[in-house]
């Protein structure tokens, strides 16, 4: 087992090295000028070259990249260009919101998602399968800025059950966890479906079922767990995809997650600001995966990790 | 009779409390929403209409403008002078003036702050600004860490040198770029001066936590014949602009400090819940597409004119919600020197198809068409892709985010076409002209993006910005009005689309003079001088 965590922890360092050689080279491979957007609209030709030595934006790509590689080795993530602030505090001030709102959202997806697919999965082909399948499709091709707005506008504005947005207290959790919950809850249902219909077939259910064990422990016990382990592997996915990726709904909710300072930082080509996200998203992937990957025997101890 | 009196008393009592609160008063706080942080709370950074506001609530500078005009008065100077040959300013500042750390502004204070953003170290956008004072070219070149230009006979008294008589320079020292910071506080932080700002204004910065807040403390050192009144005010980051109106219309935050949300316009202005509290605000704002002069075929006088008939700029404005008022001139309604009569040219396809067949182009041509990738950009692009089709211009839309669109279009043989905006950065017309028209702006990575370089234009507009004697104030802006106005007429360096429009909704605890929130220079409106019930 150590053996195994440690060789993938190797491979992850060698995917974060890649991934940030490839965001480097396409983000200064843009048309946009970001010496330019820091010396401002007004600024002579001559000064907008001092930026861009000051920057270090004058030299060849690979050097650029060895310098940022070695700063990286210490810890430096840079300044952003335009707030010129450190990266490091600029993406620390909004990691605790971003994995609150990560473990929020996960919860909802497997609460609503989980339960939807198994239902749908245990009635296979009835009309409560096929309904569900339908609101499970309709809530993961809803726009995120529907979903998220139409339940801000019902529970926080008309009901009031909530405040319209904002970060601190519990209260302001709740939307955006459901909103999230519902958007990616659709994939889980169905995932949760197809995998119980898998299981349902196996021999050991038709034994536990021989046995005369009654049905909710046949669900609990053996089919539930069995058809865990590709909703895992997606929990693993959604690390990622959530350090990162969900702009409109922390936006609409306020939520001071990671999400929104990529969308900013990628408006203003704020390089080293996207360098950071990307980096800080690529981690949470591997991570995410990693830990999937090392749950999974304890739910199925035929995997064996090698 | 009784039927009568009762509502009549009852409309006495509570006439008499709404009578009262319409006097400023002292006290309360209110919440500002914005979508994104802000680029910097540092005045020698920040240069967004976002952190324009705060900076100017933080600190101040020798001079600023009276609430709700675009008059200037004294701020941190008590008086100032001008040489007659235009090339002096001298500033009495006034005594027992404090920095929130407590220490006493002097002279050396506001030279040290100019000084800072002419020094590249501090890589400041405003720097180009005060290069016309004596000194700073060399602070820029590295020739030197302060400026000669820059003296300070005593205490309360700093005297600027200028290379040459400026008109603008008076605007130049109300600019953020040049607000007094404290040189001890500045260079502790460094960099990080942003977090830690300490200024002279009528609010102190307490808390800045980036991704979601800046918290303001009223100043109690501060007294402007009453103002400020309101105790404490919330930057609040990081929330989307609709969900920003359901918050004020609830009450539960006060106004926006973003463009208000195209999507929200027409639900809000039909509203009469809150009539009186949504106003259409003019700015300094003129939406426009410029025309190439290097790339074919937009190098010919007849082109620019045609492309300028064949734009139906009225349906453009109707596309955005009547957002905006249609210009066919560069300055805008509210910028001095603005021309009421001048009506450019008219929307007249014809002729245009005629002006076409006259440069050889009857069979029309191809070109494309640069834009910002986010609305209302790509609604503006598709409209004026039609018009152009209608006199046989095929146009291919090409939207980027801001910063390749500004990469792009600053090439010499970037962009043929490109939408764009500016704003000017204080209430002069030669704002409208060095930076996006004039010789010294068509260079690569300039804002000058039709590439329009008008030697005889140029030379003018020199001559306008050197009348800096107060007496010919009139003058000058005559003269820029004509200069403006021959750039459309003989030249169509430009289309001039519209003036965009900004609207200002409030909570209705949120008072003050009307004048206060549809302010020019101060969005969303000028923290000292509001007031809440």
């Amino acid at each position: 087992m150590p053996t195994y965590i440690a060789r993938r922890l190797v491979q992850a360092l060698l995917i974060l090295l890649g991934v940030s050689i490839i965001t480097f080279v396409l983000l200064y491979f843009l048309p946009a000028d970001p010496a330019r957007m820091v010396a401002g609209r007004t600024a002579s030709k001559a000064q907008v070259e001092l930026v861009r030595m000051q920057l270090g934006l004058d030299l060849p790509v690979w050097e650029q990249y060895g310098r940022y590689l070695w700063n990286l080795l210490q810890g430096d993530l840079g300044r952003s260009y335009l707030q010129r602030t450190e990266v490091t505090t600029l993406i620390g001030a909004r990691l605790p919101a971003s994995l609150l709102l990560m473990l929020g959202a996960i919860t909802c997806e497997l609460l609503i998602g989980v339960t939807l697919g198994a239902m749908a999965g245990l009635r296979r082909g009835s009309a409560a399968d096929q309904t569900l399948m339908v609101a499970a499709l309709v809530f993961v091709s809803t726009p995120q800025f529907v979903t998220a707005l139409t339940l801000l506008y019902i529970f926080a504005y008309w009901l009031g059950w909530f405040p319209i947005g904002g970060y601190g207290q519990f209260t302001h959790l709740v939307l955006p966890s459901i909103t999230l919950g519902l958007l990616g809850g659709g994939w889980y249902a169905r995932v949760t479906r197809s995998s119980v219909i898998e299981v349902l077939r196996q021999d050991f259910i038709r034994t536990a079922r021989a046995k005369g064990l009654d049905r909710w422990r046949i669900v609990s016990v053996h089919i539930l767990p069995n058809a865990a382990l590709p909703v895992i592997a997606m929990i693993g996915i959604d690390v990622g995809y959530f350090m990162s990726s969900i702009v409109i709904v922390e936006s609409v909710f306020g939520w001071p997650g990671i999400g929104q300072l990529t969308w900013q930082a990628i408006q203003q080509i704020d390089i080293p600001i996207i360098m950071g996200v990307t980096l800080v998203s690529a981690c949470a992937y591997v991570l995410g995966n990693l830990l999937a990957d090392l749950v999974s025997p304890l739910i199925d101890p035929r995997i064996k990790l090698r | 009779m009784s039927r009568y009196l009762m509502p009549l008393l009852a409309g006495l009592i509570l006439a008499s409390p709404l009578a009262l609160a319409d006097e400023p008063k002292r006290g309360g706080e209110i919440t500002i929403i914005y979508r994104d942080d802000f680029d910097s709370m540092d005045p020698a950074i920040g240069y967004s209409f976002q952190s324009w506001t705060p900076i100017k609530a933080v600190f101040d500078g020798l001079v600023d403008y009276k609430p709700g005009t675009t008059e200037i008065e004294p701020d941190l100077a008590e008086s100032y002078e001008i040489s007659p040959d235009g090339k002096t300013y001298t500033f009495k500042l006034r005594q027992g003036v404090k920095f929130h750390n407590g220490r006493e502004l002097k002279a050396a204070d506001i030279k040290y702050s100019i000084e800072r953003t002419c020094n590249p170290k501090t890589q400041s956008p405003g720097a180009s600004y005060y290069t016309g004072i004596i000194g700073c070219q060399d602070i820029i070149d590295g020739k030197a860490t302060e400026a000669s230009g820059i003296t300070t006979p005593d205490d309360y008294t700093v005297v600027f040198q200028l290379t040459e008589p400026n008109a603008t320079m008076l605007h130049l020292f109300a600019l953020n770029f040049a607000f007094a910071v404290p040189k001890e506080v500045a260079e502790e932080y460094g960099e990080d001066f942003t977090h830690h700002g300490v200024g002279t204004g009528a609010y102190k910065m307490v808390e800045y936590t980036p991704g979601q807040r800046v918290v303001l403390e009223r100043n109690p050192h501060t007294d402007k014949d009453g103002r400020p009144y309101i105790d404490k005010i919330t930057l609040q980051f990081g929330v989307e602009p609709v969900t920003g109106v359901l918050r004020i219309e609830k009450g539960e935050a006060d106004t926006l400090g973003e463009i208000f949300p195209p999507a929200k316009y027409l639900e809000v202005s039909q509203n009469p819940a809150v009539k009186g509290r949504f106003l259409t605000v003019g700015q300094l704002n003129t939406n426009y597409m410029s025309m190439n002069f290097n790339i074919k075929p937009f190098d010919d006088l007849r082109v620019r004119r045609a492309v300028n008939m064949a734009v139906n700029k009225q349906r453009l404005v109707q596309v955005l919600n009547n957002r905006g008022t249609v210009t066919g001139q560069i300055l805008p309604p509210a910028m001095a020197g603005f021309n009421p009569k001048f009506q450019g040219y008219p929307y007249d396809p014809e002729k245009a198809k005629g002006l076409l067949k006259e440069a050889g182009l009857g069979d029309g041509f191809t070109t494309e068409l640069y834009f910002q990738n986010v609305d209302p950009w790509p609604r503006m692009a598709q409209v004026i892709q039609q018009d152009l089709a209608a006199i046989g211009i095929k146009v291919e839309l090409r939207g980027l985010e801001m910063a390749s669109l500004f990469g792009t279009a600053g090439k010499p043989d970037g962009a043929p076409m490109a939408l764009t905006e500016w704003y000017a950065d204080f209430p002069d017309p030669s704002n409208f002209y060095t930076a996006i028209l004039g010789c010294g702006a068509a260079v690569e990575g300039g804002f000058n993006w039709s590439f329009y370089c008008n030697e005889d234009i140029d030379a003018r507009a020199k001559a306008a910005d050197a009348l800096a004697d107060p007496a010919r104030a009139q003058e000058r802006i005559d003269d820029w009005s004509k200069i403006m106005i021959d750039i459309i007429e003989q030249d169509a360096a430009w289309v001039p689309l519209f003036n965009s429009n900004r609207f200002s909704l409030r909570s209705a605890k949120l008072k003050g003079d009307e004048t206060i929130f549809t302010d020019i220079i101060s969005q969303p409106f000028n923290f000292e001088a509001a007031w809440v019930e």
